[in-house]
């Protein structure tokens, strides 16, 4: 293999890794967003958007860092995928106007609340929904003709990716719920607590279709999963699963408060391990591996440089930002 | 087909594009003017700056929310509505955005909720610090932008490999530092800084128009007009400077802004008002002062500049919207100008707090940076047409494969979501300022005092309440 070609698994894995970061920490906010009508109006709300203001921004940047490093490392599949779901990419940025303007109008116009605090609620649901049909929709495949997306404006829709979508709704509400879990403490806790378990459940059951379903799409996912000798290897994801999912809900059941979304982050990531196993080297399914879609090298390689030593100054002043935040919110008034 | 869903892309690209860009010119500049603020707070103890601070990073945290939502969606446009132009020229701009992420966004993002909730927290000295962060921040981020933008401008550093896609040739620097670069970048930055300075004159003069003895009108009124009448000139040498780079890497666009259709080897006018044509190839009723357009180009009143008509017409922009926007942005910046000297006038009178005239004409001139943001934004973007990668990729190329029902939806989602949501945030921010600024910057009493802390930009009062509480 050329270096061309190690750069392009390099890249791969960084981008995963910026999806991934996104996933789990937008998807908290997101699940808090959508679980908020549950919430009771005035402390409980108050609580729950406390809980994720002074992060959201940063947390939505990985999802700029995901767009914008894909558009760097891999124009190609950049240029097919985001036409291909052309209505889902532009609900989800209207989804996400609507929930980041919120932060500070739900404030600004307390006569209006309600209609932002819906807005918060409707234009989270609609990202976390765009994003999961975006997934089922690349999974599911997409038409190439010369180097360009082939197909119609509604390719994407499909019972298939219908449930990916809402099962990715139920995955960030589940975040969400253990966030507030770890992050409140009363009336609000207790709510999360009750939510959460039922939303474990849900999550569970829709892991379950979506990876049953999944081999069905095409041989080519089928003989990953479980042809001799992959399946040996690839077994270990569902029986991580399920150790991880038992976990979960009995972390639930005894009133833990920080394990219940730790759990569920790592069932985030067990997921895409598996999703790993599904596509990976395409970028594409069966049309465009990250090999035909990348940048040439001295592209990669340049913000390669940029990501080798800034990402890790980003995730230490992250984590800071989020120290600086720690514990519950509400409990540390000041007066 | 192809023709309907090509100037819907580019109307949605405009309307979307006008709409962000607003936020950042207002955010750059009042970052820094938040952090001078800071600064002056810390060294003098002087609580007035103190108040300033907190009034103004109250009306930063909701532009600043709304430039980042508007700024996502440009993200993401690029491959939605012109996937052929980010696969050909991805490998030259899609580095220099993400470098933008990585060096900009991020900065912006981990310390912005430092900043806006987290004085209680970590302290006077951590906070500065994170105040800084967020204000360099959002100058990485528009060096990167701007550099991105002056490729597409004047490409340079690269070759077109056998996919079609430029790609470096070498090294970066070319690419990154290509030739209107520091030109387009001083430009922009100060414009950020003079609309910001506009608008916090405009809130300053507002309240003094009520309460001319106001220390808070006084002290911000003051502080804008100073700014206001240093960097004005500068701009105008700048936009010079920045224009005379045009004229060598893109003379059709400067012909265009200057409507001239014909050569002029003996010099050419300068034209100040007139209706220019494509079809005609003419300005009709055209008002010009001979020679003038030579001296400000050419700094030469006989230096001969080549006319519209040498170059093949597929290459010429609309010259009417680049004339217009041009000459809307240039009045205003002289508008400015005239701003900035009359209050050293009314400075050297002692005069600055008394004249209504020109507070009158203060809060006139607050949406003025605005204006010709976006007017100045229209010139060098339209002036750049008929191609994205000037000279070398055609617009009507750059498209993705689209139906033209879909852009047309998304076109209209936008549009709606936008008027409502940034209409309604504006209004909130208009509501801001009419307020004044007061010892006590505190949030509504709605807001749960418990979670004082993380509500926005509460969190900056709740030590100022605990020591003016306790003395």
């Amino acid at each position: 293999m050329s270096s061309s070609a190690d750069l392009s698994i390099v890249w791969m894995l960084i981008i995963a890794f910026a999806i991934l970061a996104y996933v789990v920490m937008d998807g908290f906010d997101l699940g808090i967003g959508m679980l908020f009508p549950t919430l009771q109006v005035g402390a409980e709300r108050d609580q729950a958007m406390n809980a994720v203001a002074p992060v959201w921004d940063g947390n939505e940047t990985w999802l700029v860092l995901g767009g914008g490093a894909l558009l760097a490392a891999f124009p190609l599949a950049y240029s097919i995928i985001l036409p291909a779901t052309y209505p889902l990419m532009i609900a989800m940025l209207l989804g996400l106007v609507f929930r980041g303007v919120a932060f500070e109008f739900r404030w600004r116009d307390p006569e209006h609340r309600a209609y932002w605090d819906a807005g918060f609620s409707i234009g989270s649901a609609l990202a976390a929904l765009s994003q999961g049909i975006t997934l089922g929709a690349i999974l599911q495949g997409i038409k190439v003709t010369n180097h360009a997306y082939g197909g119609a404006w509604l390719d994407w829709l499909s019972p298939f990716t219908v449930l990916t979508g809402v099962s990715l709704m139920l995955g960030y509400a589940l975040l969400g719920s253990t966030w507030l879990v770890w992050k409140t403490e009363g009336s609000c806790q207790a709510h999360a607590r009750r939510l959460a378990l039922k939303l474990g459940l849900a999550t569970l059951a829709a892991m379950a279709c979506v990876s049953a379903a999944t081999p069905y799409l095409h041989n080519d996912y089928w003989r990953r999963w479980f042809s001799m000798p992959n399946v040996l290897y690839t077994a270990q994801v569902p029986l991580l699963v399920i150790i991880t999912a038992a976990a979960l809900l009995w972390s639930l059941r005894r009133g833990a408060e920080r394990l219940p979304f730790l759990m569920t982050l790592a069932l985030f990531v067990l997921n895409f391990i598996g999703l790993g196993v599904s596509l990976f080297p395409y970028l594409v399914p069966r049309e465009v591996t990250i090999w035909d879609a990348a940048a040439p090298v001295s592209s990669q390689r340049f913000l390669l440089i940029g990501i080798a030593f800034i990402l890790p100054v980003i995730m230490l002043y992250t984590g800071w930002a989020y120290w600086v935040f720690r514990g519950k919110v509400g409990t540390e008034g000041y007066h | 087909m192809a023709f309907d869903a090509l100037h819907l892309a580019r109307a949605q690209f405009a309307f979307t594009m006008a709409f962000h860009f607003v936020f950042p010119a207002f955010s750059i500049g009042l970052s820094s003017y938040l952090m001078v603020l800071e600064a002056l707070w810390l060294k003098t103890g002087n609580a007035l700056y103190l108040h300033l601070f907190k009034y103004w990073i109250k009306i930063f945290a909701v532009a600043f929310g709304m430039g980042v939502v508007s700024g996502i969606v440009m993200a993401y446009q690029f491959g939605t509505n012109w996937s052929a132009f980010s696969n050909r020229a991805g490998p030259i701009i899609g580095p220099l955005m993400a470098y933008e992420v990585l060096t900009a966004f991020f900065l912006e993002a981990g310390f912005l909720g430092v900043m806006l909730f987290g004085m209680p927290k970590v302290g006077k000295a951590l906070h500065f610090f994170a105040t800084c962060m967020v204000a360099v921040g959002t100058l990485i981020s528009a060096t990167w932008i701007i550099s991105t933008n002056s490729w597409m401008q004047t490409p340079a550093g690269f070759v077109v490999n056998a996919k079609g896609q430029f790609v470096p040739a070498g090294s970066w620097l070319p690419i990154v530092f290509n030739p209107s670069f520091p030109y387009r970048l001083v430009h922009t930055v100060i414009a950020s800084y003079l609309t910001t300075a506009l608008v916090v004159g405009a809130v300053g003069a507002w309240h003094l128009l009520k309460d001319r003895t106001n220390p808070h009108a006084r002290l911000m009124f003051s502080m804008a007009m100073w700014m206001a009448a240093c960097v004005a000139p500068v701009q105008i040498l700048a936009g010079d400077q920045h224009g005379l780079n045009t004229l060598e890497h893109q003379p059709v666009k400067v012909l265009a802004m200057e409507g001239d259709f014909d050569p002029s080897p003996g010099g050419a006018p300068l034209v100040l008002f007139g209706l220019p044509s494509n079809e005609d190839a003419t300005v009709h009723d055209r008002i010009a002062i001979p020679h003038l357009g030579s001296l400000i180009l050419k700094h030469d009143l006989h230096g001969p500049l080549p006319g519209l008509k040498e170059f093949a017409r597929d290459r010429w922009p609309p010259v009417p919207v680049v004339f217009w926007s041009f000459r809307i942005m240039v009045g205003l910046g002289l508008l400015m100008l005239a701003l900035g000297l009359w209050s050293l006038a009314a400075r050297a009178r002692k005069r600055l707090y008394d004249s209504r005239l020109l507070h009158r004409a203060a809060v006139l001139m607050g949406p003025a940076g605005f204006v010709a943001v976006i007017a100045g934004w229209v010139t060098t973007e339209v002036g750049r047409q008929p191609y994205t990668v000037y000279g070398l990729l055609r617009t009507a190329d750059s498209l993705s494969p689209l139906a033209a029902p879909a852009v047309a939806s998304s076109l209209a989602a936008f549009v709606l979501v936008y008027f409502t949501v940034f209409g309604l945030g504006a209004a909130y921010l208009l509501r801001m300022m009419s307020r004044l600024p007061t010892p006590f910057e505190v949030e509504p009493p709605h807001i749960p005092q418990r979670a004082a802390g993380i509500t926005p930009a509460a969190g900056i009062d709740a030590p100022a309440h605990r020591a003016e509480a306790k003395p």
